[in-house]
């Protein structure tokens, strides 16, 4: 096998790699020819599934290499056995015919070494006999595929999970409802850990020459996913100094896919300081020009890290399985309760407190420093702060594209504006659409003044008649609306006072609700919003009740003398006038 | 469990989706190769699909746009261009062109002739089908092309690829900022909404259906369920069984228009960089309103086309200037969706 360019070899070392391959043999051939090239031999394994011509290409692109040796091909779909028997086969090869190697790293055709191989040899020249291996017990493990953990070594797969899945969950299912284990050999401890491990030639001849092997062979050819599980129990067995964890910088996503490097991840490659990386994306020509680079030596090399990189990955997955809080958009609309936070922050709902107070929405954005709406559900228009035709994040006052579609205003309005706290006014005659919505929103902090909706008829220039009718309809919404608010699954900060019991003491409430929105400035109000006058609004509930409409969210109004604030009794002279 | 009405419901998507195809076939004829480079698609090639007319300022940018991210072959149909569009075409060394004089809309906006291409060309490939006013990003896109991103998808076993359209415009009337073939559309529209999007879910194919942006604004305020629909699955990885039902909105069997996770997750998305609102807009508006071929009910959309052509600006002080991929991802409008 050896060519004429063998010159340029450097004469075999202590490392070996056995590669994997199954695709991309071009980039294959360029990182076994890097390791090859600097003294250590290369023994890989190409997927029987790959044709004649592939094969053939790849093995002439490598035949200078006196180093390289191609072992028997064996089929390897993805979980089954093929995989480990392939990983078998190469390594008695490199240990028997480099006899010189003294670890083998097992690698595959998309991995790409990260730091030049002599740094990886130093390091492993002053761990001679530690085996590199993750190797952790079923208990230990967070990852699993397909629910199953333990059961991969007690139940049988004859089914493809890739491409007979409803065979494999059906049989799965039907093993556990008759109880059905397979016994274990010897007793020995499953333990799981990831593929791509790097072993002593004394563990691996152990592994590979014991005298169970056919027992733990014939044992593991039925095992789900052997090739995590194979190497990583039986170094159990034979191995007392058992590194538990891989060389290999391997990171996966949610569904345990490997996640793939491309170009513009050098720096996090560099900065991982691991020695060799899967999987490398074959059509990543800056990775591959950079590191299969002898000018890599120039950076200082550490303790490999992968821990460093750890907080991108972790914030990718949990962006894919949890997305942003409160956002609805192309590619994510979760369905009722799926959520995770159905608005995107906190904000508040006043209602009644404007009927109340003259100046609330300029009061209220002054002591707590948050932007105060009027009525963004109102009828006619959406009453943005300041009265803005359009607001943040381009979102237009038109009530009828609001009434279109109120969940997504609501939601876009919150999204766009995070990082500033809203309020908005609310009431029985605005559109209700959203009040289960707003109920069983935990960011929704909502007050309620009940029956605070008659103020402004009590002062309005209307007949008493449509009064009375307006009266009617607004409470029948008001009541429909508390029912919601009051219901056991609410999940909003919910607070409702009637008219009277508010007007009786109202900084309390107010002073409450403050608190909530500013935690951190837990000051006494100094300045209160103006009360309206209510004089007579007694006279006038005991009008509507006389003309035969019963006001009952109200609280007791005394049909003759006016309720006032508390304040006097409470000796605080600033408080509501 | 699935009950008869769902059950019915599929059943009358099966036979439509089997007639979308077969009206798709009888239009066979419509089409006449000007310049057929199919023989040279190879088999992992990504191909590109549209029908323009009169797109001559545009289609050099668009084409180079969706080069360098890696489409081998764009198959175009020319329906009846008269400004060199045609010419332009069939120098490109990658693009296999027919041309039709037939009717845009009575093809069901051009999709009658996209699926018959599709099917033919498309099977087994990732097929991008978007117009010549739309250029497709998605996350890393500047440094990760089409092949990156289909190779993941292929992956995660996932066969569709949504993109919202994300309408662009410029600061001050539209005809105030002329554009010249070859520039980079970009460069002129640079703006854009970033939020005010209305999002609905539309049985029984369980698309979602997406309103709103400058136009929705601008135009639809009163009628919002008249608003362009902007969403879209643009990439897909094609079978000769599929069809888009309607524009690229939709599509079935319905399992390919599930581009959102409904468990609170973000799914992968990209946006189509929408670059209707050149200057060419005013002029065009009067011509589509003449023709009457891009709505089913075209009648009812002249204000629309008559408020284009008063040169509208569509810019407000809450709009966004158009930046980078990540500030796009940043405020929801599209997703990595677990790509890192």
């Amino acid at each position: 096998m050896s060519g004429p360019s063998s010159a340029l070899v450097a004469p075999n070392g202590p490392l070996g790699f056995v590669m994997l391959c199954h695709t991309a043999f071009h980039r294959a051939a360029e990182t076994a020819r890097h390791w090859a090239e600097r003294g250590c031999p290369v023994v890989i394994h190409v997927d029987r599934r790959v044709g004649r011509w592939s094969y053939d290409k790849f093995m002439a692109d490598l035949s200078d290499l006196p180093n390289v040796r191609f072992s028997e091909r064996f089929n390897c779909e993805w979980g089954t056995w093929g995989i480990v028997a392939a990983t078998q086969k190469a390594a008695e090869v490199m240990l028997e015919e480099f006899p010189s190697v003294r670890h083998v790293y097992l690698a595959s055709g998309s991995c790409l070494p990260l730091r030049p191989v002599k740094e990886l040899i130093a390091y492993l020249d002053e761990r001679p006999r530690t085996d590199f291996i993750e190797s952790v017990t079923t208990e230990e493990v967070g990852w699993t595929i397909g629910g199953l953990n333990m059961e991969r070594f007690t139940l049988r797969f004859p089914f493809s999970w890739r491409t007979q899945r409803w065979l494999f969950d059906r049989y799965v299912a039907l093993q556990r409802r008759v109880g059905f284990r397979r016994t274990i050999p010897n007793g020995i401890v499953p333990h799981l850990g990831s593929q791509w491990w790097c072993l002593t030639r004394q563990t691996l001849s152990a592994i590979l020459q014991g005298p169970d092997r056919t027992l733990y062979d014939r044992y593991f050819r039925r095992v789900w996913i052997p090739d995590e599980s194979y190497f990583q129990t039986l170094v159990r067995q034979v191995s007392g100094n058992v590194e538990s964890r891989s060389l290999t910088l391997s990171k996966f996503d949610f569904q345990g896919k490997p996640h793939i490097f491309y170009d513009d991840h050098l720096q996090l490659l560099r900065r991982s300081d691991c020695f060799v990386a899967r999987k490398i994306w074959p059509n990543a020509n800056r990775l591959y020009a950079t590191f299969l680079s002898d000018d890599a030596t120039a950076q200082a090399g550490g303790e490999p890290n992968p821990g460093k990189i750890d907080r991108l990955f972790s914030k990718a997955v949990e962006r894919r399985v949890k997305g942003r809080p409160g956002l609805y958009m192309q590619s994510r609309f979760p369905n009722a309760d799926w959520e995770n936070g159905r608005t995107a922050a906190p904000y508040s709902v006043f209602q009644g407190f404007t009927d109340v107070f003259e100046n609330f929405e300029g009061w209220l954005g002054k002591v707590t420093g948050t932007r105060v709406h009027g009525h963004l559900f109102a009828p006619d228009r959406v009453e943005f702060a300041g009265g803005e035709a359009v607001f943040n994040g381009a979102i237009p006052d038109s009530a009828a594209l609001r009434d279109y579609n109120p969940r997504s205003f609501l939601a876009n309005l919150i999204w766009a504006t995070r990082g500033e706290r809203q309020s908005f006014q609310f009431g029985p005659a605005d559109n209700q659409t959203l009040n289960w919505f707003m109920a069983l929103d935990g960011n929704a902090q909502i007050s309620v003044i009940s029956g605070a909706w008659a103020i402004p008829l009590f002062k309005s220039n209307r007949n008493f008649a449509d009064i009375r009718r307006e009266a009617a309809r607004l409470q029948k919404i008001e009541i429909d609306h508390l029912a919601i608010l009051r219901h056991s699954s609410a999940k909003a900060r919910i607070r409702i006072w009637t008219l009277a019991e508010f007007i009786e003491n109202p900084m309390e409430p107010l002073q409450t609700i403050v608190d909530e929105i500013s935690p951190r400035s837990l000051r006494r109000l100094t300045e209160a919003p103006r009360m309206t006058d209510l004089a007579g609004f007694g006279q006038f509930l005991q009008n509507l009740r006389n003309q035969g409409m019963q006001p009952v969210l109200m609280g007791d109004f005394p049909a003759g003398g006016d309720l006032q604030p508390a304040e006097a009794r409470r000796g605080r002279p600033y408080l509501v006038k | 469990m699935e009950t008869p009405a769902r059950l019915l419901d599929a059943y009358r998507l099966r036979l439509k989706r089997r007639r979308l195809l077969w009206q798709a076939w009888r239009r066979r004829g419509e089409l006449t190769p000007v310049s057929d480079r199919t023989a040279a698609i190879r088999r992992d090639d990504i191909l590109c699909f549209a029908t323009v007319r009169n797109e001559a300022v545009r289609l050099p940018w668009f084409l180079d746009h969706h080069r360098r991210l890696g489409v081998a072959q764009f198959l175009i149909v020319d329906n009846g261009s008269d400004d060199g569009t045609t010419e332009f075409l069939r120098a490109q060394p990658d693009v296999s062109l027919w041309s039709t004089q037939a009717s845009y809309k009575a093809s069901r906006f051009g999709m009658d002739w996209m699926v018959l291409l599709l099917a033919r060309y498309g099977h087994g490939h990732w097929c991008l089908t978007v117009d010549a006013d739309e250029l497709l990003i998605y996350p890393h896109w500047d440094s990760r092309d089409l092949r990156a991103l289909t190779g993941w998808l292929d992956g995660q076993g996932r066969r569709m690829f949504g993109a919202m359209m994300l309408d662009l415009y410029p600061k001050g009337p539209v005809a105030a900022h002329p554009y010249r073939a070859g520039e980079d559309p970009l460069a002129v529209l640079e703006w854009f909404d970033p939020s005010g999007y209305g999002i609905r879910v539309q049985e029984p194919m369980g698309n979602l259906w997406i309103q709103g942006g400058p136009r929705g604004r601008m135009f639809f305020a009163q009628e919002p369920r008249r608003a362009p629909t902007l969403n879209k699955v643009p990439l897909v990885k094609w079978h000769w069984r599929y069809a888009y039902v309607n524009s690229t909105h939709s599509l079935l069997p319905p399992p390919l228009n599930r581009i959102y996770d409904t468990d609170g997750g973000e799914a992968p998305s990209g946006l189509l960089l929408h670059t209707k609102f050149l200057h060419t807009v005013v002029d065009r508006a009067a011509e589509e309103k003449r023709r009457g071929e891009h709505f089913s009910n075209s009648a009812q959309y002249d204000r629309y086309y008559d408020a284009l052509a008063e040169n509208p600006d569509f810019w407000i002080p809450q709009s966004r200037r158009l930046t980078c991929w990540r500030a796009l991802e940043s405020l929801g409008l599209m997703s990595r969706g677990g790509w890192v």
